[in-house]
């Protein structure tokens, strides 16, 4: 792909991207958010980031599996909308939900587990944004890759978010943990792979 | 389809009291609005609500409109279904002062936004999945410690007593609360109908769980059929209410028709729907959210704002109905029923017995 396929592709993002907000506005403004509209939103503006989570971590696998490289442009873009998402979630949360009420949320990070896990998803994606820029890329060099490594984790946290969510019927967040599982297998499996072939040929030699 | 199988209430069980011609009319017009509702909004939609039920069939159920336009067309599913249920007026009932000066929340919200699970696991489900459901003829058991163990039917219990008004909160133990205006009758009236012996300290609360029109019980969610209790004192509190209507109208199948628990004092999952048995028992009786996870819920479960949930903040509740703005209101000790509760539990420690 050329540079401008490449742009096309990326302001095709930025519209999809945007569907989402632009759904729960138009929802809002049409008063069909249901019984309990914050409720609503808080789980929208969660689950998006978490689909944006796991769109972002597949552009690599992608790789793997066809050899395509250009979608490997798009995660910067599709991260930063993981993050933009988060950031909804949790103003959401902060100030919908809690109303500001900031004695209550003290107890509420702190006491329930779930909320506590989400909280440090949120908090890991804050310094993987903030050296999403070039500038910041070049600067830290090998660190920036130890550094977005974290992801993984973040990925992690975020599903066990969900997991802990529900009461009872775990079935819509299992199907986020086995997509998720499935982009760590491949990741693995490639590694492995390289790793064994690598070892081949020291050996060869 | 929903709505010609929801009017199929056996006529022969109605009193002709119960139905005003306005309300007749209303529902025909329902009727007429709902198919428009389905001609606007078209094959995608009843595709969409199509693949919802088969996938509550197959016993799973999904978030609801999390990710895609669902919300939309499940907010038009639930007025479908919301429209679907024949509305049916409870012509003699006396107000009482219970709940002066409560605002109730909006019909459509208390009967679109339930748990349930006996109906699928979102909050919506109830009120689109409980179409097939039959809530009369209806005849409850009553079994156990008790002088007249007999089967009793709907009719007959619904004359126990006079029927009232009690306008109620209603807190969930997920922290979200309503204002309901139920219609029932003090379950004390029941039980002093039945004359329990010396040896019934506690009462058991079976609900139905019939899978043919129960699509929830057809996945193990939960140890069907759904089992509640209270200890005598707690049955026999003036407070505690048969339920078997809410806005002047009979229980519509979401919220537990025929007749359903309603303690106001403690947390919603209490309150068992559609109940099928009732049984007078020494042994303080194991309940269903309880054998789910002992650590979470109590078989006391009153509303205590002091005692954490691992999910849940309990010091605060999100009243439904006050809108995306409408943020939270502190938690009430006994949700705010103390002075005609709180002795019954006096020298507990509420801490361990929650």
């Amino acid at each position: 792909m050329n540079k401008q396929q490449i742009l096309y592709v990326k302001v095709a993002v930025w519209v999809l991207a945007l569907l989402p907000l632009v759904r729960l506005i138009w929802l809002g403004f049409n008063d069909n958010l249901g019984a309990n509209p914050i409720e609503f939103v808080e789980h929208s503006t969660g689950t998006w980031a978490l689909v944006f989570l796991l769109i972002t971590l597949s552009m690599t696998p992608i790789r793997q599996l066809t050899g395509l490289v250009w979608q490997i442009q798009l995660r910067r873009l599709l991260g930063l909308f993981m993050f933009f998402y988060a950031c909804l979630h949790i103003t959401t949360y902060v100030w919908l939900d809690f109303a500001l009420m900031w004695d209550e949320l003290l107890i509420d990070v702190t006491k329930h587990p779930r909320i506590l896990v989400g909280f440090a998803a949120f908090l890991l994606t804050i310094p993987l944004a903030a050296t999403s820029n070039s500038y910041m890329i070049k600067r830290l060099k090998t660190n920036w890759k130890k550094l977005h490594q974290l992801v993984y984790l973040i990925a992690i946290l975020a599903v066990v978010h969900f997991l802990m969510l529900v009461k009872k019927d775990l079935t819509e967040p299992i199907y986020y943990a086995i997509a998720l599982v499935l982009l760590f297998g491949i990741r693995l499996y490639y590694k492995f792979q390289t790793n064994s072939k690598a070892m081949l040929k020291a050996k060869a030699m | 389809m929903i709505i010609l199988s929801k009017s199929a209430i056996n006529p022969s069980n109605i009193q002709p009291s119960e139905i005003t011609a306005r309300e007749v009319f209303d529902n025909r017009r329902g009727f007429i609005k709902a198919a428009g509702y389905g001609l606007v909004a078209g094959s995608a939609l009843l595709l969409s609500a199509k693949a919802r039920a088969a996938s509550v069939a197959g016993g799973t159920t999904e978030g609801d409109g999390r990710l895609l336009g669902r919300a939309n067309a499940s907010a038009k599913v639930d007025k479908l279904a919301a429209n679907a249920g024949t509305r049916i007026k409870i012509s003699n009932y006396k107000k009482t002062a219970y709940g002066a000066g409560e605002k109730p929340t909006k019909y459509e919200d208390v009967t679109t936004y339930n748990n349930y699970y006996e109906f699928g696991t979102d909050k919506s489900d109830p009120a689109k999945y409980s179409s097939q459901f039959k809530a009369r003829p209806w005849a409850i058991s009553i079994e156990g410690e008790v002088k007249k163990a007999k089967t009793i039917s709907i009719d007959e219990l619904m004359k126990l007593a006079p029927l009232e008004e009690r306008i109620y909160r209603h807190r969930c133990v997920e922290a979200w609360s309503m204002v309901v205006p139920w219609v029932g009758l003090p379950l004390a009236s029941l039980v002093k109908w039945a004359e329990p012996t010396g040896n019934a300290k506690f009462i058991e609360f079976i609900s139905a769980n019939d899978p043919q029109t129960m699509p929830g019980v057809r996945s193990p969610i939960l140890d069907w059929p759904y089992t509640e209790g209270l200890r005598i004192d707690e049955a026999n509190n003036p407070l505690t209410l048969l339920a078997v209507g809410l806005y002047g109208e009979l229980l519509q199948n979401q919220n537990g028709a025929p007749v359903r628990l309603v303690m106001p004092w403690k947390y919603g999952f209490k309150g068992g729907k559609s109940i099928v048995k009732i049984r007078f028992v020494e042994k303080m009786p194991l309940t269903t959210w309880v054998k789910s996870g002992p650590n979470e819920y109590g078989f006391y479960a009153n509303v205590n704002p002091n005692v954490d949930h691992p999910r849940w903040t309990q010091s605060s509740e999100r009243p439904i109905g006050t809108g995306l703005f409408g943020g939270r209101v502190k938690t009430r000790m006994f949700n705010g029923y103390t002075e005609q509760v709180g002795q019954m539990y006096a020298g507990m420690d509420l801490f361990n017995n929650f």
